[in-house]
């Protein structure tokens, strides 16, 4: 089947259906693979067993920055091509993405307080990943609040774009200032810094956490065909009911 | 398993991501159900979208 079959939400309903519990049970899988080779990685020679927090921490930061690169693409979709589908998957993405990055912000702040002796600080990594969330916030309202719903997906369209200006910014902050979280580790020009012990599970936790991404953008674009769906069947008996009077 | 003297913090990071990942799944399953359900309602009052609709 040609990939420009998927754009219509029909046959793209029927593929997801098919494919959403194969994705479930790889995602179980491989949570248990990762959890399991997590818990029995060994403690760092530094930082002792709070590097556990590690493999939760990293992935959800990646896939932060992953769900906004996705809107920015979706973006383009709503905005070039005017594609409902793109403007469905720009819409399912961002409340997992901002999940995701709220997870990265506290879980960050959890293994900063034994490593660093704080919480917080305001430097350029900590405060732009903040402004993340805060972007994922906004464009969650104007798709979630905006009266008629193209003009919200346009609107939030254009937020995603402006804001993708923001993952550069998290990605080089450590190198551009100077500041209390540590430079790249993982992927990096000369390549990782971390033991293999250490690595390992990273790699399969990050793998699971990708296909849970995968997996519940898929089931919140089948949702959101799904409620407009509901919304223009709503319309056209309102339609209806008022023709008849 | 010993996680040293921070294992709250450890502790702390494991459950609250548990508990987020469990509310965004449990939201898109209700989500799921919720409109499987009104669209079920809608339909069998009779009304059906317009490229359902014959002639």
């Amino acid at each position: 089947m040609p990939v420009i079959d998927l754009a219509n939400p029909s046959r793209f309903l029927s593929v997801v259906n098919r494919v959403l519990p194969w994705l479930i049970a790889m995602t179980i899988i491989l949570f248990a693979i990762g959890l399991y080779r997590a818990i029995n990685a060994p403690d760092d020679y530094q930082q002792g067993a709070t590097v556990k927090i590690m493999f939760l921490h990293v992935p959800a930061a990646w896939l932060g920055m992953f769900g906004w690169g996705l809107m920015c693409i979706a973006a383009l979709g709503t905005l070039v091509w005017r594609h409902p589908l793109a403007d469905v998957a720009g819409k399912a993405v961002a409340p997992i993405g901002a999940a995701f990055t709220f997870i990265c912000l506290v879980t960050g702040s959890l293994w900063g307080r034994p490593t660093w002796g704080t919480y917080w600080v305001w430097d350029a990594r900590l405060t732009s990943m903040l402004v993340l969330l805060l972007l994922y916030l906004g464009v969650i309202a104007l798709y979630w609040t905006a009266e008629e719903p193209g003009r919200g997906a346009r609107a939030a369209a254009i937020l995603s774009l402006v804001g993708a200006v923001n993952l550069p910014i998290i990605k080089f902050s450590v190198d551009w200032w100077n500041t209390l979280h540590q430079p790249a580790s993982v992927l990096r020009i000369g390549g990782s810094t971390i033991d293999p012990a250490l690595l390992v599970p990273l790699m399969i936790m990050t793998l699971a956490f990708l296909l849970l991404f995968v997996t519940l953008h898929l089931a919140s674009m089948r949702n959101e065909i799904l409620r407009r769906r509901v919304r223009s069947m709503r319309l056209l008996q309102a339609q209806e009911l008022a023709e008849a009077t | 398993m010993n996680l040293g003297p921070h294992a709250d913090f450890i502790v702390a990071a494991y459950a609250i991501t548990i508990f987020v990942i469990a509310a965004l799944v449990a939201w898109v399953a209700l989500d799921y159900s919720t409109q499987q359900r009104i669209l079920g309602d809608l339909e069998e009052r009779g009304v059906t979208r317009r490229s359902r609709r014959k002639g």
